[in-house]
């Protein structure tokens, strides 16, 4: 009997601002929406981030930042990723990312980024269309 | 190179996505595991449960500390509940061990229930084959938060750990049931607060009441995981226990144990499902179902006669 493939994303929190609030809201919400949310809490640095993803073998990351190193912070999960043969895991951000940002971001390989305001049901949506669609 | 030799190479990438594969219930994880059961059987197997934060991931963080201190490589399997609404989870026992994260000799993996009883994931078992033939010399899983019955994780772990904390109050009435007889070790964490004296006392009192076991008297161990105080004492514990088993023989006898409840449950999953899928496909299951929803046939004549059908 194959069961269903459940989704799998890690939420953490990059960077040293210590407010994991959306983080929280962001992993209830993709609980409730029937994901197996792995939640690595505060103050990771992107080794850690990786080094979890992977062993969890997640479809995707969701990362979020208010201290405005988004632009080191993200782009680097990508890159580690990459490095250790897992650019199959969906990467994408929240947080205060000013609207400049976000072209850039998304040629350094984030792949979707959730600005304040977004309701929690598109980045739902987002995760479920494109969890394991290039999965290896 | 096939998974299994990749999960044996220790590549964490090959263990993740096996395990998932495993969880999944996709049939290449069976073939996987069966390549990889000869390796199995080397990594010491401990157990950790208790109620809802009484800090079984703050003392598994400390431990895996403890013992990489010593050189041994950790496996760690935390198990979190599913939403029995949603059939989502928040797996978040992982919080408290992330600075193992990059540490090479140690592997976490978080599991949710996936609607399993027992304090457990369905998977766990194979899971900890894998770890174990991919070289984890030490594998801890956390159960979830559980009160008394479930206490499935004995039948896998070598050493079980239970976890307790002062100011319960009635609750440690609650745990006795079914826990008390599993525990190899007591843990009373959280000894920073009030009562820690008074919850060794009743743990004490309790067991004096219990059947008791000629062989071993679970020793009770006062920590502050927080704090890591009393740490060294309950990996010392924990050894010391691992020494009693192999001297007495009973390791072996609970990997025969281990061994006699993997085969039954596998047996058991396998035959109802191929009688099922037979039943499902001629149409045999639906036509008996109506029959005893009418009242033409009661079940118990039922499964007879279901059963004699299959050539049993
Ligand atoms: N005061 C005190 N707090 C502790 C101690 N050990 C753990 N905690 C805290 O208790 C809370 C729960 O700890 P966890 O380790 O997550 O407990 P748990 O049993 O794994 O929780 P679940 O997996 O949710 O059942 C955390 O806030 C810990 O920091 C301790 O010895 N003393
Ligand atoms: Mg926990």
């Amino acid at each position: 009997m194959v069961e269903e493939r459940k989704i799998r994303v890690l939420v953490a929190k990059p960077g040293l601002d210590g407010h994991d609030r959306g983080a929280k809201v962001i992993a209830r919400a993709f609980r409730d929406a029937g994901f197996e949310v792995i939640y690595t809490g505060l103050r990771q640095t992107p080794e850690m981030i990786v080094s979890a993803a992977i062993q969890e073998d997640v479809d995707a990351v969701g990362v979020s930042c208010l201290s405005g190193a988004h632009m080191y912070l993200f782009p680097r999960i990508v890159q580690l990723l990459r490095e250790r043969g897992a650019d199959d895991v969906l990467v994408f951000g929240g947080g205060t990312i000013p609207d400049e940002d976000i072209p850039k971001l998304r040629e350094a390989g984030i792949a979707e980024i959730f600005t304040p305001g977004t309701p929690t049901s598109v980045a739902i949506d987002f995760v479920r269309n494109r969890a394991g669609r290039d999965r290896k | 190179m096939e998974i299994s030799d990749r999960v044996r190479a220790g590549d964490v990438r090959a263990m993740a996505r096996l395990i998932s594969l495993i969880e999944n219930g996709f049939p290449e994880a069976t073939s996987a595991l069966k390549g990889l059961y000869p390796f199995t059987g080397q990594a010491f197997i401990v157990g950790i449960t208790g109620p809802p934060g009484s800090g079984k991931s703050t003392l598994t963080d400390q431990l895996t500390q403890e013992f990489r201190r010593h050189g041994r490589t950790i496996g760690i399997v935390a198990v979190d509940p599913t939403s029995p609404f949603t059939g989502g989870a928040i797996l978040a026992d992982r919080i408290r061990m992330q600075r193992h994260s990059l540490d090479g000799g140690v592997f976490i993996r978080s599991m949710a229930t996936r609607g399993h009883l027992g304090g457990l994931a369905k998977a766990t078992n194979d899971v900890v084959n894998v770890l174990d033939a991919a070289g984890k010399e030490v594998i801890f899983i956390e159960t979830v938060g559980v009160g008394q019955d479930e206490v499935e994780v004995v039948k896998t772990a070598h050493t079980s750990i239970v976890v307790t904390v002062p100011g319960l109050g009635d609750d440690i009435q609650a745990i006795k049931a079914g826990i008390l007889e599993i525990a190899d070790i007591f843990v009373v964490n959280k000894a920073d607060r009030e009562g820690a004296d008074k919850t060794v006392a009743e743990l004490k009192a309790m067991m004096a009441l219990g059947p008791g076991r000629s062989d071993w008297s679970p020793p009770i161990f006062k920590t502050v995981a927080i704090e890591e105080e009393g740490i060294v004492e309950l990996a010392q514990g924990i050894l010391a226990h691992q020494a009693h088993l192999d001297q007495a023989g009973v390791r072996q006898e609970r990997q025969r144990e281990r061994s006699h409840a993997l085969f039954l449950e596998l047996l058991q999953e396998r035959v109802t499902r191929r009688l099922l899928e037979r039943a499902a496909a001629n149409g045999i299951l639906e036509q008996t179902i109506e029959r005893i929803a009418h009242r033409d046939l009661d079940p118990y004549s039922a499964v007879d006669e279901f059963l004699e059908k299959a050539g049993f």
